[in-house]
């Protein structure tokens, strides 16, 4: 292998660290208006009439659009594939407002002063409803956060919307009140996740113009420009033809650009202006107006033999999707899918729930995508089993989890291609040293040192779903553009993408151009998102340059007068086997794109997978408690990954590390709060705090690499199943340095504290 | 987004004040981070660059810090790094980062009385006083509690003394706004305890500085003394803890600063 | 307001508003290095430097960069490419927006510390937020560039 599993740095990496301009921001022309949103104060209410006449009379001001101006068709701002599972519960904007922040006006003008000094001049009334804001108080809250009757599903989700249940779900295979009933031990708990913000550092932008055809052109920081294209011709109801979207580079994404967020509003100036439009979100509108984690409470109830073996698991959620339903079916599924095949000794599983609209801001797609909050609250309850039980906890995942070839209840008989899940427990114990500090020690008179664990399973790709295409052209100098319709957006997956092709093309880096993406040009692709672009893209790239290889090989022997299959390609020269003849692909190429052979080679593949191969984590946090405050310090973190075949090893430790301290973020910094008008307090990097430097210890990674007989080289995904282990990991750890099982995220000083002062009062 | 209409840079401090009494819009420029952060509409900003604010000196009994002076000057200034055992470049080196260090201005932050203030607690355990352009110079208690008049705040001193003192604090995130923080102090027998961030800014207990300046620093009197300060002073709600919590809080951060400060040289 | 100072070097009198911040005058100039990732003064993003000082070009007025030198990553290509370079070959670019800002942080801490051990490297560069490395590959990148352990 000459690019598989180097740490080859990303082929972009030096232009974006020294400041070169390739963001979206960077790219826009001089005379585009500037696009700002009038929003709602209130949490749920009906606009009973809105004064624009001011406003549009202020010199400068483009114009300004209400209810009364966009089309009255219903749609999702989810990325998903089409037919999307998500509710079309949305207008451009709409009459009824459901959030503080849901957009109520949009204002376009020659700058940002003119268009917020417009905006002022907005007169609206509103007609105020009682909101909805705790949701474990949504189903069957007098208030209906959609009564409309136009709302639409693609599929039965479930949708109940007079109970303000935006989706439902209920899967159970076996029995599991039964067997619940039949186990020695039965541990119960409820867990609540946060609505956590993704922050990643470039928030959300776009801006539009129309071309020398008149064409709509979006460019767009998004991981969907497909999906993207899809929606704006829904939404503005003009032919999908008519719409161009193109990606630049992306400041980070983690799911958040997994939902288009402003690009509809600067289309629908362009289309109604005929000018360029930018919109750019300030951090507080990307903290308020755009989408999150969804919040959730899980109780989990968990049967198991008295050795240890779990045989029923149990779990019934709820997930608050907000005022929209932006992924509100699937990542509530995925709470389940990604937790109930991890322990397969069971004899009955279920998982059931609703997803409730509430009048807060819409939860979307964030990195775990409903894993992550499975992940806690099953982790937690096998933590608290072996606690009951006396047993080692490794010692009890070690028992019951899922091995290669196995299958467990949910996969029905489908079988596990490939884990080393056992491998990374063991090696991850021989890291943080678990022998020795399991569960805790003493150190001096105030501190408590201890340890916790966690594991962990994601999927790759979307089965039976994710369809990614590729292209590789062969030029006239003997080099290739690979064309792909997937979005790096940091993460550096156009050079492993052009790793992969090199590899089979066995070129140089140098030699491929990655173009991505731009829905004119790039083949399709839903775009980066469910862990997908290594595994789905990776494999439609494997294929296009084997594709292209053949092509090459059958065109270089007719050159050569010989048939294919006695002609060897080694990425630089064709050659017959008995060495005679030989052609360089230098030669060749100008050939065939130029001269007599009058055919330019383009390997093209699709392909999308029937299995979504699980990558593993074992997680484990060493802390030290202060007794006195319940202020925790992570010291060392240490993640073992199964991602398959690592292709970039450099760039595999970095999305690891970068997931785990999300993750350590979640666990135990960031909160959210509202306050009882339904405002969003945390809507700042100073009030919503994600980890800095002194906060996350030393994070620590290795690899116990698989081989994935589906995936490209063995490869499966990394990009989410990093963010799963810390919340639950550090929780235990918690609770063995001091007795304080925190349930609610995140575990703040305070949370232990009190917690502290509970256990001694027992 | 604040707007300035006007802006000035007045050569002497009278011309200043002039300018900023002239109109309630009118407003002195500190970092501007805090500024930033709001809508105001200013009439006339003033600037205070060119009246030499800036700069840590020692002056006699004093050490003097000019109302510009940078929080990140405060950070690695020999001179308090040596003075009381290094109490304010050490309260101020968790605020955020040297970039935003480099900008917030004493000040600014010692006149807008910021409850959440890290610097505000020291100085206070200090002999510290602040000179106004037109009330004249006092001590840092004493403005504390005054009502809040408009004035140019345009040097801090600080007593030279042998002073040992310790500040705490307790953060969730290391670059968040405190929970709480303490700084405690020790002259010769006379003890000062402050407490702030409750959320309500900076206060010293009196009856917890008068019990360790009165019965010594004893095991007991510490314990003692940890719990005047929880009982005496008012704590509030926010989002980064509750009043409960910061109570319970204060307790144990006066003791652990009072029994460091023993151990200080 | 009329201000003149020097960027990257070179002398230039420019016209701006009394409210400008220098974040937006800077990109508005053609230094589009200049990033911004939050409005509270808190992520390091738009990090330059003043007279030398790492510096929020969001949180300062332009006016008061009259008769200054400012400096952004445009103006030290060199150095920073230097660094880029150690940054990338541990895979902790990632999205880069963050990266001017930090790199700016970096280098002037370089001229400010002289062998600075991890604690200090840390304290030095907490104001610079990341979201996507997780920090470590970024602390052993500057502990390489700097040849410290």
């Amino acid at each position: 292998m000459n690019f598989i599993g180097k740490g080859i740095p990303k082929i972009d990496g030096i232009s974006i660290a020294t400041g070169k301009p390739v963001y979206t921001e960077d790219l826009v022309m001089a005379n585009a208006l500037v696009v700002k949103i009038l929003r709602s104060p209130h949490a749920f209410a009906k606009i009973t009439s809105i004064d624009t006449a001011q406003a549009e009379n202020l010199p400068g001001v483009a114009c300004i659009l209400t209810h009364r101006d966009v089309p009255k068709i219903r749609f999702t701002l989810a990325g998903q594939s089409y037919p999307e599972p998500s509710p079309y519960d949305r207008y451009i904007l709409d009459e009824m407002v459901r959030y503080v922040g849901d957009e109520v006006a949009i204002i376009a003008a020659v700058d940002e002063k003119t268009a917020v000094k417009a905006m002022h001049l907005i007169k609206v009334e509103y007609e105020v409803f009682e909101p909805v804001l705790d949701f474990e108080k949504a189903e069957g809250h007098p208030s209906v956060v959609h009564p409309e009757d136009d709302l639409h599903c693609n599929f039965d989700i479930g949708l109940n919307k007079d109970k303000n249940i935006a989706s439902s779900k209920y899967v159970e295979i076996g029995d599991v009140e039964e067997e619940l009933k039949k186990c020695d031990v039965v541990v119960e708990e409820t867990y609540y996740t946060q609505a956590q913000a993704h922050a990643m550092m470039e928030t959300y932008r776009a801006f539009s113009y129309l071309d020398h055809s008149g064409r709509l052109v979006v460019v767009s920081s998004t991981q969907i420009p497909f999906h993207v294209r899809r929606q704006l011709a829904r939404a503005l109801q003009i032919p999908a033809s008519r719409i161009r979207v193109v990606k630049p580079r992306i400041g980070g994404g983690f799911g958040g650009k997994q939902t288009g967020a402003v690009e509809v509003f600067a289309a629908i100036v362009t289309l109604k202006t005929g000018q360029p439009a930018k919109i750019i979100y300030d951090r507080k509108e990307t903290f308020t107006c755009t989408t999150s984690r969804h919040a959730m409470r899980l109780k989990v109830r968990l049967g198991a033999d008295l050795d240890g073996t779990i045989r029923a698991l149990d779990i019934q959620g709820l997930s608050d999707t907000g005022a929209y339903g932006e992924h509100a079916p699937t990542v509530f599924s995925v709470v389940g899918e990604k937790t109930l095949p991890l322990y397969n000794k069971t004899k009955a599983v279920r998982f059931l729930g609703n997803a409730v609209y509430t009048n807060k801001m819409p939860a979307g797609a964030l990195r775990g995508y409903g894993a992550t909050q499975g992940t806690f609250a099953l982790e937690c309850t096998v933590n608290k089993l072996a606690q009951k039980l006396g047993m080692d906890p490794a010692e009890i995942r070690l028992k019951n989890l899922i091995r290669q070839g196995e299958t467990s209840l949910p996969y029905q008989g489908k079988l596990l291609g490939s884990s080393t899940l056992d491998k990374c427990i063991e090696t991850g114990k021989n890291l943080i040293g678990w022998q020795e500090k399991y569960p805790s020690q003493e150190v001096g008179s105030n501190k408590v040192r201890a340890v916790g664990m966690a594991v962990t399973m994601q999927g790759s790709g979307i089965a039976g779903i994710d369809t990614a295409s590729a292209e590789i052209r062969l030029h006239d100098e003997g080099n290739y553009t690979l064309l792909i319709g997937s979005t790096d957006m940091g993460t550096g997956s156009d050079t492993i993408l052009a790793q992969m092709a090199a590899e089979v093309l066995e070129t140089s880096l140098e030699n491929i151009i990655v173009n991505a993406a731009d829905t004119d040009v790039s083949p399709y692709d839903p775009g980066s998102y469910a862990s997908s672009t290594t595994y789905v893209t990776g494999m439609a790239v494997v294929r296009a340059a084997e594709d292209l290889k053949k092509q090459i090989l059958e065109h270089g022997a007719k050159f050569l007068e010989i048939s294919p299959a006695e002609v060897e390609f080694d990425g630089k020269t064709l050659q017959t086997l008995d060495g005679n003849k030989a052609i360089g692909l230098r030669e060749l190429a100008p050939l065939l794109v130029l001269g007599t052979g009058k055919q330019q080679l383009v390997g093209t593949a699709t392909y999308g997978s029937d299995v979504s191969p699980p990558p593993f984590i074992a997680g484990f946090a060493e802390v030290e408690v202060d007794k006195e405050t319940g202020k925790v310090d992570l010291l060392d973190y240490v993640a073992v990954v199964d991602c398959g075949t690592v292709i970039n090893s450099n760039l595999a430790r970095i999305q690891v590390e970068g997931g785990i301290v999300q993750g350590i973020g979640m666990a135990l910094y960031e909160d959210v709060r509202y306050d009882q008008k339904g405002n969003l307090l945390t809507n700042s990097f100073m009030q919503y705090k994600i980890p800095c430097r002194k906060d996350i210890g030393t994070v620590r990674v290795a690899f116990e690499e698989s081989f994935e007989p589906t995936g490209p080289f063995g490869a499966k995904s990394i990009g989410e199943v990093v963010i799963n282990t810390p919340a639950p990991a550090i929780a235990h750890a918690v609770f063995n340095a001091v007795g304080v099982q925190v349930t609610t995220l995140p575990i703040t000083p305070e949370k232990v504290f009190m917690g502290m002062g509970m256990e001694k009062a027992k | 987004m604040f707007t300035i209409q006007q802006l000035v840079q007045p050569d002497t401090l009278e011309e200043a004040y002039d300018v900023l009494t002239r109109d309630i819009s009118n407003t002195i420029l500190g970092g501007c981070a805090f500024l930033r952060l709001g809508s105001k509409k200013i009439g006339t900003a003033i600037d205070l660059s060119k009246l030499n604010l800036n700069g840590i000196k020692e002056q006699g009994d004093f050490i003097e810090i000019g109302a510009m002076t940078t929080f990140r000057d405060l950070e690695i200034s020999p001179v308090l790094k040596e003075s009381f055992n290094g109490v304010l470049p050490q309260s101020v080196s968790h605020i955020i980062g040297v970039q935003f260090r480099n900008i917030v201005t004493v000040g600014a932050t010692v006149y807008s009385k910021f409850g959440f203030s890290d610097l505000l607690t020291a100085l206070l355990a200090l002999d510290t006083d602040v000179e106004l352009y037109k009330a004249g110079r006092m001590p840092l208690a004493e403005f504390l509690e005054k009502s809040p008049q408009r004035d140019i705040l345009t040097r801090v001193f600080i007593k030279k003394n042998s002073c040992k003192a310790v500040y705490k604090d307790l953060r969730n995130s290391q670059s968040d706004f405190p929970v709480l923080n303490v700084a405690v102090s020790q002259k010769d027998d006379r003890w000062r305890v402050v407490v702030g961030a409750r959320p309500l800014r900076a206060q010293i207990s009196q009856q917890a500085s008068e019990e360790l300046s009165q019965g010594g620093a004893s095991p007991a009197g510490i314990a003692s003394a940890a719990r005047l300060a929880a009982e005496e002073l008012s704590f509030g709600s926010n989002i980064r803890g509750s009043a409960e919590y910061r109570k319970a809080m204060c307790k144990v951060l006066v003791e652990r600063a009072v029994t460091e400060v023993l151990q200080c040289k | 307001m009329q201000i003149e100072a020097i960027i990257n070097n070179k002398k230039v009198a420019w016209e701006i508003e009394n409210d400008e911040l220098l974040a937006d005058t800077l990109r508005a100039k053609g230094l589009l290095s200049i990033r911004q990732g939050c409005d509270t003064s808190c992520c390091g993003l738009c990090t330059v430097w003043i007279e030398g000082k790492p510096t929020l070009s969001c949180t300062t007025l332009s006016f008061r960069i009259n008769g200054k030198n400012v400096t952004t990553i445009e103006g030290i290509q060199e150095e920073a490419a230097a660094f880029a370079q150690v940054l990338v070959a541990e895979g902790a670019d990632q999205c880069g927006f963050c990266s001017p800002g930090f790199i700016m942080t970096v280098l002037a801490m370089k001229n400010e510390l002289k062998n600075p051990a991890e604690e200090e490297i840390i304290h030095y560069l907490t104001g610079n937020l990341c979201r996507c490395t997780g920090y470590m590959g970024q602390l052993r990148a500057v502990k390489k560039y700097l040849g410290v352990e």
